[in-house]
């Protein structure tokens, strides 16, 4: 297979073997689980269940509201303890409508008779539909949901699949150690997927870190030559979408498009694993291939853990030896910083990475010595130092002429400076000030149509006012004319 | 570990990993790879070069502590980040070696306080400091600063020892006109202003080996084209610089020179001639390249490059001075923001006006 090449990247020490030569263990359930109903892009599901009420493993507990959602299941069976506001998994700390289950220890699923059902005698929308009963998400971290993105797929005749087995974020471990154990289900998912949206095949891309990992997938497509196995070279960000499409098709996707309009999917690893799961078990996703690991975890390893658990639960399990310096959920360079530990795992919850006060070492910030390298890191072709200087000057416009609304927030410029200066931060920062002022201007053009709205409504009103007063004069003048015409005649 | 929950982390964004590259760094691999000419140099014109080249580099940390207490900077921080030395260093290197103490002091003070402070400090200034120095000097004193000695190495009796070195720097050179001269940039420019041409100018006073190795008068530094290449392939493998600005000034200066010497050997000289004279190999590899002064993007990088070989060639063939590769990339640095500002690579999934990319043809499988 013929390929190309992005422009840019950076080469991060991978600490891949801290956590990739143990087997995935399995989690002990743990006695408390705290499910969020939004763990996806889009709409939050609404809860369906109450306090108090008893559930089993894999029971739909909150729906999903339209396409752009996703159903939420309970990660095992017990009761239902209270549905109310809980630290969301972002930097914020922010609270989320979350469902409590405290566990019955017994983890019964709902359908004690997983039924097998031959996935290619199902038709697309069948697949599509059992893919959103589920509840899947994208699980490299972006949880769009995968129903509407297997539907699109089919309505918008894309001709390329591309599964994403880069995992090229540093420490992150999760897919190797999936595609090692269960290279024939992943497979299956990916088959699944080329037969729910009718292609002839698609490509699976792992990065030459893996040689296992890729060797394991080989043997497992070797019945299926429509699915080829493709081994790509470990530069950061190979797992981006955008960078993996141009890697594998020489495509770019045109700015402001969204890749499925040219004809192009890109699906996780874990998500085909998932997606042969619900599809052939009826299993919705209610667990993960989580990996802990940093430099402040004694037993870095990979774990399949119930969703819902708690980061605390992960660490009770895995050790620490050190207070973490920085808790990480997903991987480094793109991962978010979460608050404390008492932090529910989601289904796009890739890694969870406790970095030791070494790994994060304190790093003097000094001023941009405009050695370009963030220039040629960048996969995007943006001029980081550039796009820096007009944000910090509060010039916004200078900030999108210069490509702001291009920036995939990888990172790769902030990795290479030598001055340690917070490029990505600037640049979040930046686009989150966009959003707020969008949001800020939409209403004002609301309140000023508003206002003329009123504005209108009452010279209206006063208009029909006097129109009102208008005619009721005429009237009385007509009445008072014809009474004067009625004495005229009676006199 | 306690079961307590740990406490709450500042909102920050990724990546929370680095490669860690650092300024200092970036500097200091710099200076390792100035070192083999350094020491040549040394080696070339004894204690009077060691000399200068220490007045230089502490006038120019004296000039940087000054502008930063003025500026209330912290002084420790940006002392020794390495840049003001390499500043001084470069400056010392595109010296005469045997010019007087007040040259290192003068030059310094105005490298690091007019040709860096002013602006702002580190990765503020608009010009190169150390060639902003060179040519305030060089227009203020062409006297001392057009003084070469030819070498007197240090393990030889023609070397000044250590006090004879000291007069030298401290009060001047006994018997100047018998012990310096002019440059072979200098001699042939004179020369030809006399209308002698270079096939009869050059020999006896220029020969290729001893021009690449700098066993010659010339600054302190700038002698050894080979020394100096070596010093920038080192900058090449670390990553320190790209090929794009020395290979386009180098290629430049090379097609220029080859093209015109071979429709009149008489008037033009050849491009050796140019790469081993004056200060071309230190311009192309260790000053054109600085980061602050010079584009960010590849494509202006080679626009940048090649301005700089053009003018060199231009002002040592045509212009009042023999040497043009200081004033070459002081012209150049001017227009380092705009190239920098036009010049931008192209964004993914734009064309180069920044409209999004037409959208692909959709294959039908």
């Amino acid at each position: 297979m013929k390929l190309f090449r992005f422009r840019g990247g950076v080469h991060p020490h991978g600490h891949k073997l801290l956590s990739n030569q143990q087997e995935i263990d399995v989690l002990p359930l743990p006695r408390r689980l705290y499910v969020p109903v939004q763990q996806h892009i889009g709409v939050p599901a609404q809860p369906v269940v109450v306090p108090g009420q008893k559930v089993l493993k894999g029971e739909l507990i909150a729906a999903a509201q339209g396409t752009l959602s996703a159903a939420v299941h309970a990660p095992t069976s017990g009761t239902v303890v209270e549905i109310g506001p809980f630290t969301a998994p972002h930097p914020s700390g922010l609270p989320v409508t979350t469902i409590i289950i405290d566990s019955d220890g017994e983890d019964r699923w709902c359908d004690e008779q997983a039924h097998n059902t031959d996935p290619f005698s199902l038709t697309p929308q069948e697949i599509s539909d059992r893919v959103a009963a589920a509840g899947i998400v994208g699980m490299g971290g972006a949880t769009f949901p995968s129903a509407l993105k297997l539907h699109l797929g089919h309505k918008q005749r894309v001709h390329t699949l591309i599964i994403n087995g880069g995992e090229c974020e540093p420490y992150l471990t999760c897919d190797d150690r999936l595609m090692r154990e269960s290279a024939d289900t992943v497979i299956d998912g990916v088959r699944i997927m080329v037969h729910a949206i009718g292609l002839e095949g698609a490509s699976i891309a792992i990065e030459d870190n893996k040689p296992q990992a890729y060797a394991a997938m080989r043997s497992a497509a070797e019945p299926y030559p429509e699915i080829r196995v493709v081994r790509v070279p470990s530069l950061y960000p190979m797992g981006s979408e955008k960078q993996m499409i141009q890697f594998l098709t020489g495509i770019e996707v045109p700015a402001g498009t969204r890749s499925a309009e040219i004809g192009l999917l890109v699906h996780n690893v874990a998500t085909a694993h998932a997606i042969h799961e619900a599809v052939r078990f009826a299993r919705p996703l209610v667990s993960r291939v989580v990996t802990v690991s940093g430099g402040a975890v004694r037993n870095k390893r990979n774990l399949q853990v119930p969703i819902g658990t708690l980061v605390q639960e992960l660490f009770d399990y895995c050790g620490l030896v050190e207070n973490p310096a920085r808790l990480i959920m997903g991987g480094p360079m793109m991962g978010q910083v979460i608050p404390h530990t008492r932090v529910p795992v989601v289904k796009g919850t890739s890694g969870i990475i406790a970095l030791s006060q070494r790994e994060l070492g304190e790093m003097q910030t000094m001023p941009c010595i405009r050695c370009g390298r963030c220039v040629g890191a960048c996969p995007v072709g943006l001029m980081p130092l550039e796009l820096m200087a007009r944000v910090r000057a509060a010039d916004f416009d200078g900030a999108i002429d210069y490509g702001l609304h291009d920036c995939i927030s990888c990172g790769s410029c902030a990795y290479v400076c030598p001055s340690h200066l917070p490029l990505t931060q600037f640049f979040n920062f930046a686009k989150g000030e966009l959003v707020t002022r969008d949001v800020e201007k939409r209403k004002n053009d609301y309140t000023r149509k508003l206002a003329a709205d009123r504005q209108a409504r009452l010279q209206r009103e006063a208009e029909e006012k006097k129109r009102a007063a208008a005619e009721r004069k005429a009237a009385r003048a007509a009445a008072k004319a014809a009474k004067a015409t009625e004495q005229e005649t009676q006199a | 570990m306690s079961s307590n929950p740990m406490t709450t982390a500042p909102l920050i964004s990724g990546p929370h990993a680095h490669s860690e590259e650092s300024v200092a760094k970036v500097m200091a691999t710099v200076m390792v790879a100035l070192l083999p000419a350094t020491l040549f140099g040394f080696w070339a014109y004894g204690w009077p070069a060691i000399f200068l080249f220490t007045i230089t580099l502490l006038s120019t940390l004296a000039g940087e502590a000054i502008g930063l207490q003025l500026a209330g900077k912290p002084q420790r921080l940006f002392l020794l980040d390495g840049s003001a030395i390499l500043t001084g260093w470069l400056l010392a290197l595109s010296l005469p070696p045997w010019a007087p103490w007040w040259v290192g002091v003068v030059g310094g003070l105005l490298a690091t306080l007019i040709g860096k402070q002013i602006f702002g400090g580190i990765g503020q200034n608009l010009f190169n400091p150390a060639m902003l120095a060179r040519v305030a000097l060089l227009i203020s004193f062409p006297v001392e600063m057009t003084q070469w000695v030819g070498p007197h190495p240090i393990t030889t009796a023609a070397a000044p020892g250590f006090l004879d070195g000291l007069a030298i720097t401290f009060s001047g050179i006994p018997n100047v006109d018998s012990v310096t001269g002019a440059s072979i940039l200098g001699h042939a420019k004179t020369e030809l202003t006399r209308g002698i041409g270079l096939t009869s100018s050059l020999p006896g006073h220029y020969d290729a080996t001893a021009f690449s190795l700098g066993t010659v008068a010339g600054s302190m530094g700038e002698t050894s084209g080979v020394l100096l290449l070596l010093g920038g392939i080192v900058l090449l493998m670390r990553k320190v610089i790209t090929w794009h600005i020395p290979v386009a000034m180098l290629g430049s200066v090379i097609l220029l020179s080859a093209i015109f010497h071979h429709v009149n050997p008489e008037r033009f000289a050849d491009p050796l001639f140019h790469l081993m004279a004056g200060g071309m190999m230190l311009g192309a590899f260790f000053i054109a390249t600085d980061m602050v002064t010079s584009p960010t993007g590849r494509i202006g990088q080679l626009v940048f490059g090649i301005g700089c070989g053009v003018l060199v060639w231009v002002i040592r063939t045509f212009g009042a001075f023999p040497e043009g590769v200081a004033f070459a990339v002081l012209l150049m640095n001017a227009a380092t923001p705009l190239i920098d500002h036009y010049l931008r690579p192209r964004i993914y999934g734009r064309r180069r006006d920044g409209r999004p990319l037409e959208l692909a043809e959709r294959k039908e499988s």
